[in-house]
């Protein structure tokens, strides 16, 4: 199964099981979305449970932010993560906050779906990678899987999750990745993360597409003699400290790979918890290896290659930090 | 001018020597190419020529020390050079190449202050001084001084892997202390002791042992040995024993049977393309493997000439490093010893090892529900389980019977013993 396949089962299956489930989007009904994430929806749950918005990101939280706090779980897809901006206000300044600020009298039980990333030809405004910035937000969760059975166990969570939660899907593994989704009802819980592959010389932390990249990475540098532990996060926020520092204690050395950008991302805060919390079992300084700081990602495809970190540039940054 | 003395590169993929006994003391002169050192390396023992001669100023590397391939092990005070000065102290522009210098494939031109591995307060700056804290968090727990341990880091760094290795090291090598009377008594661990542990330890973690026995009827063997191992003596200098007929039937039973010739990799079967067979020594200093290379072309009196060679050589300590690897499969004459059965362990790297044990004259059952003395002696196999199941080995061990019990008076000294198709 893919990554859009386990997308589109969990959240028909939520829609079964729940009534007060529904999706709403741009050109989600009728053209059953960009990716095709609810082709077949509008026929199967009809209109008022397939709802097409206008071309206006502004509204299509603060609609689902208006009927999650009346009841409802709704699921708001923003065509691309590009376009999260106008929610931003809704999500962080409003959604976020709901609960902290009634004393838990509101919840907001709504999951903004996200296309994101790069290394798809997307150029500068259909590329981006915004987790940074949700997952700076208390009152947030900001779930960003890497297989299909993954994106689909920690969907139908965020579909069931009483507050806010923003699901970042990486448009690049949507088709490429494909993995076994056992048959049947499975959730996964939000903020674990998962090692991926066990090792003892370096540990290695990603999430999204990355992740599949270091997989690579490991297997060419297990070729060479260096046994690599790749911790996959899968849950940005919150992070999961506790498998993140039991690695770290394990190798002693740290490698941190993301397709965004480098400053204040989720790569510094993983270095932070590290420092401070297994400093004495560093046996070499955290490594991050992340997208470089431009602004966008490039439309010419040599620039574009260049922003994307390759499996050999994985492999080379784990030799490096094996040697050191 | 001092000269540096470099534990030399010898064999490949050998990454470590141990020191063995220093042949030559402080302050006494050496030739070039004289043996100054003993160097152990897996399992062999070799006499290590001085690369200068002149006087030995320094032992840097002690006893039973072991290093990286590279890693300096003295200083020569080398001839025609005017006398040097003392040794420096530490606070010269040369410490801050010492990080620089040994790496763990060896860099040359280490310069003289770095005596790092047993001289460690004339060893300043550079990476060596720098510990991380998990180095620093094991070493304080352990009561031990970072700066003594031999680095295998970026620029000589020690990484929290060589203090664990150090530990490991220490806990294997237990205590030094004799104590007269009927009390416990401890005594020192050879490098070559030590190796052989290692290789245990590694091998009984590792892999799934199993084990076969079957009996072979020898009893044409030994007649044939009787007729010819005296005159055998007399025109090769080596005895004839029953030995080489046993590797030659196994070489033989490795042709027909590739599978049991080979080594686990991982997720992949490698199958050796030479059937190199090795031979379990007792020497002095522990069990010695020479390798007897393309076993299966050798003639019996070729195997048995070569097995002499190759036994005289492990018991002095003669081996090269190159005449105890690359085997593939290990045969072992534990009969020598009496024994009538053994459970072998497995050399790391194969996926089988076969013994020979004694040979003793027995009541059998043969033909028509006769009884007869006959020649019988046990062969004892250890396998690899993850790459080997029952069936094979059975198979391969009828081969190897049917080679020795199809040998006979008439049997040729100069031909390789021949597997029987199907069998």
């Amino acid at each position: 199964m893919t990554v859009i396949q386990a997308v589109r089962e969990a959240m028909a299956e939520e829609m079964v099981r729940d009534s007060s489930v529904f999706v709403l989007g741009e050109d989600i009904g009728a053209r059953g979305g960009v990716f095709l994430a609810t082709d077949g929806f509008l026929e199967r749950f009809g209109p008022e449970r397939v709802i097409d918005t206008p071309l206006a990101e502004s509204s299509i939280a603060g609609v689902a932010m208006g009927a999650a706090m009346h009841g409802m779980r709704p699921i708001a897809e923003v065509e691309f993560a590009d376009f999260i901006w106008p929610v931003f206000n809704q999500v962080v300044g409003e959604a976020a906050r709901a609960r902290y600020g009634t004393c838990g009298q509101v919840r907001v039980p709504m999951v903004l779906r996200a296309p994101y990333g790069g290394g798809v030809r997307g150029g500068l405004f259909h590329s981006q990678s915004p987790e940074a910035y949700f997952s700076h937000t208390p009152g947030l969760k900001v779930v960003a899987p890497a297989t299909p059975y993954d994106a689909k166990g920690l969907l139908k969570s965020a579909i069931r999750d009483d507050d806010p939660v923003i699901f970042l899907e990486h448009k690049r593994t949507y088709r490429l990745v494909k993995g076994e989704v056992p048959e049947g009802e499975y959730t996964l819980p939000i903020g674990r993360a998962d090692v991926k592959m066990s090792g003892s010389d370096v540990t290695v932390i990603s999430y999204g597409l990355m992740l599949h990249h270091c997989a690579e990475a490991a297997r060419a540098a297990a070729a060479d003699g260096t046994s690599v532990e790749l911790v996959d996060l899968r849950t940005l926020r919150p992070l999961d400290a506790g498998a993140i520092l039991s690695s770290c204690r394990k190798t002693g050395r740290v490698l941190i790979v993301h397709e965004d950008t480098e400053a204040l991302g989720v790569g510094a805060e993983v270095s932070a918890n590290v420092s401070e919390h297994a400093f004495e079992h560093l046996d070499a300084p955290v490594r991050r290896l992340a997208g470089p700081e431009v602004p966008a990602m490039p439309f010419s495809p040599p620039l574009e290659a260049q922003f994307m970190i390759t499996p050999d540039r994985i492999t080379a940054a784990i030799a490096d930090l094996a040697a050191y | 001018m001092a000269f540096v003395v470099e534990l030399p590169q010898v064999g490949e993929s050998v990454t470590e020597g141990v020191i063995g006994r220093w042949l030559v003391s402080e302050g006494q002169t050496v030739k070039k190419y004289d043996p100054l050192v003993e160097v152990m390396t897996d399992k062999v023992n070799m006499e290590m020529p001085s690369p200068a001669s002149g006087v030995l100023t320094r032992i840097l590397a002690a006893e039973g020390e072991t290093l990286p391939m590279g890693s300096p092990i003295a200083e020569i005070d080398a001839e025609d050079e005017p006398a040097p000065a003392p040794p420096a102290p530490a606070d010269t522009l040369g410490t801050l190449t010492v990080g620089l210098a040994v790496g763990p494939t060896g860099a040359a031109n280490v310069p003289q202050q770095d005596a790092a591995p047993v001289a460690p307060s004339e060893a300043v700056g550079g990476e060596r001084e720098r510990f991380s804290p998990a180095v620093r968090r094991l070493a304080e727990r352990h009561g031990i001084d970072p700066r003594t341990l031999s680095g295998t880091g970026a620029g000589g760094r020690v990484t929290r892997r060589d203090v664990e290795r150090h530990l490991a090291r220490e806990g294997e090598s237990g205590g030094s202390e004799t104590v007269p009377g009927d009390e416990d008594r401890s005594i020192e661990v050879t490098p070559v002791r030590r190796m052989i542990a290692a290789n245990m330890v590694r091998s009984a973690a590792e892999i799934p042992h199993a084990w076969s026995m079957v009996e072979v009827d020898v009893t044409g063997l030994v007649a044939l040995r009787k007729t010819l191992a005296e005159r055998f003596s007399e025109d090769t200098g080596h005895r004839l024993t029953y030995l080489p007929f046993a590797v030659s039937a196994a070489a033989a039973a490795l042709r027909a049977h590739p599978i049991v010739n080979s080594s686990w990799a991982g997720d992949q079967i490698l199958i050796r393309g030479h059937v190199n067979v090795g031979i379990a020594v007792a020497s002095p200093g522990g069990l010695i493997v020479p390798v007897i290379r393309d076993a299966d072309r050798l003639t019996v009196a070729e195997l048995a000439v070569e097995i002499g060679r190759l036994s005289e050589a492990a018991r002095s300590a003669g081996l090269s490093p190159g005449q105890t690897s690359g085997g593939t499969f290990t045969v072992n004459n534990t009969g020598a010893l009496g024994s009538v059965s053994s459970g072998p362990i497995l050399v790391p790297g194969q996926s089988a090892i076969l013994t020979t044990e004694a040979v003793q004259k027995r009541p059998v059952v043969v033909g028509d529900d006769a009884i007869a003395v006959r020649s019988i002696m046990n062969m004892c196999i250890s396998f690899d389980h993850r790459v080997l199941d029952g069936a094979e080995v059975g198979a391969f061990m009828q081969s190897v019977r049917g080679a020795l019990e199809g040998v006979g008076t008439e049997t040729s000294l100069d031909r390789v013993l021949s597997v029987e198709p199907g069998r």
